[in-house]
């Protein structure tokens, strides 16, 4: 049995071709989910493309926000299911609060498309346990809004619980700060993407999703794409995903 | 508009909270010596929004734009806003907001 994963299409989503074929090549039934459904019932887990939903219009995310779909979504998010967001459906993810910072403009003000190098972290969560053994991966970002912003205390707190997923590196595999040449749009502690307090939302910026494929340039984004298709097999059959709390407890 | 309803024209005003990094105001910043002007700094880029609200008065008609600059306006990770009144208007509001563009 095949699971059946939603990819959500707002109206300026345009990575959504590319993340039904990455789920196909992760072994998974892409479903699409218009932003005006409010019933997702079926899905296992869910992918929020990346584009420009309702053209990034006021600030980046903040109108799909208010669809109806995302209101299921968020339903879904509360009883554990995985939601994975990518570029614009990070951004959509953190204005809807459902996970934690905000995506200022990049910080050298140009909207950058080129490819980078990701340290995935904590190998054991929903969203990298398929990727292996921990090592950088290559794949492309292209956005003008991913410079990610926490306050301090909300930033020490993530990398304390286990929140930072994934940091922008440098050539020589340090971690890319703000201002490192590896790190393209100055997000704090050079973080690329985190997760929920409850570890069952997550959102990053490049994109894994066209580097699935070697004749892409790149499948090191498979393993990420694999990992949410197989937590949400696991969340269909269990109920629960490994290394997840429920959200009550977890307190956001 | 029910003959009960009166409109009243607002103003939205949102920028950067202190302390966040804001790009375009840098950039507009560094610009300023090709115009020959110095002495210029924490240059600061937000966004107005104006609108018109229906309501039965003014602080009912207050009520709904703080709501709506809280929730949507803006986001209180990374901005603030205030609300500036503009006073009651007849119809659309559209005199209202060719007055008011002036101080935007």
């Amino acid at each position: 049995m095949t699971v059946r994963v939603g990819v959500v299409l707002f109206p300026g989503s345009n990575r959504d071709i590319d993340a039904v074929n990455a789920l196909r090549v992760a072994g998974a039934e892409p479903e699409i989910l218009w932003h005006e459904a409010a019933d997702i019932a079926g899905v296992a887990g869910i992918l929020l493309p990346g584009g420009f939903a309702y053209g990034d219009y006021l600030r980046a995310g903040v109108i799909a926000r208010f669809s109806p779909v995302m209101r299921a979504v968020a339903d879904f998010a509360a009883r554990g299911g995985p939601v994975l967001g990518i570029c614009n459906g990070f951004q959509v993810l953190a204005e809807a609060r459902l996970v934690p910072g905000a995506l200022l403009r990049n910080r050298g003000l140009r909207f950058v498309c080129r490819e980078v190098t990701l340290l995935p972290e904590h190998m054991d969560t929903p969203f990298t346990r398929e990727i292996g053994e921990r090592r950088p991966l290559r794949m492309p970002v292209a956005h003008g809004e991913g410079c990610y912003y926490a306050d301090e205390a909300t930033l020490d707190e993530l990398e304390r619980d286990g929140g930072v997923l994934w940091r922008y590196a440098n050539a020589d595999g340090s971690v890319a700060g703000p201002e490192d040449a590896g790190n393209p749009n100055g997000s704090l502690r050079g973080i690329a993407g985190v997760r929920n307090a409850a570890g069952n939302v997550a959102g990053l910026m490049p994109h894994p999703e066209t580097a699935v494929e070697a004749i892409l340039g790149s499948d090191d984004g498979l393993g990420i794409i694999r990992s949410l298709v197989v937590s949400a097999a696991e969340w269909a059959s269990t109920g629960t995903i490994t290394g997840t709390r429920p959200m009550a407890e977890a307190g956001r | 508009m029910s003959d009960s309803t009166r409109a009243y024209r607002f103003a939205v005003n949102v920028t950067p909270k202190p302390g966040i990094l804001d790009p375009q105001g840098k950039a507009v910043e560094r610009s300023l010596p090709h115009l020959g002007i110095t002495g210029v700094s924490g240059v600061r880029v937000g966004r107005r929004v104006e609108m018109t609200v229906g309501a039965a008065d003014e602080a009912a008609a207050r009520a709904v734009v703080d709501r709506l600059a809280g929730d949507l306006l803006s986001n209180p990770l990374m901005e603030r806003f205030e609300v500036e009144p503009l006073g009651e208007v007849s119809e659309a509001g559209e005199a209202a907001s060719a007055g008011a563009g002036a101080g935007g």
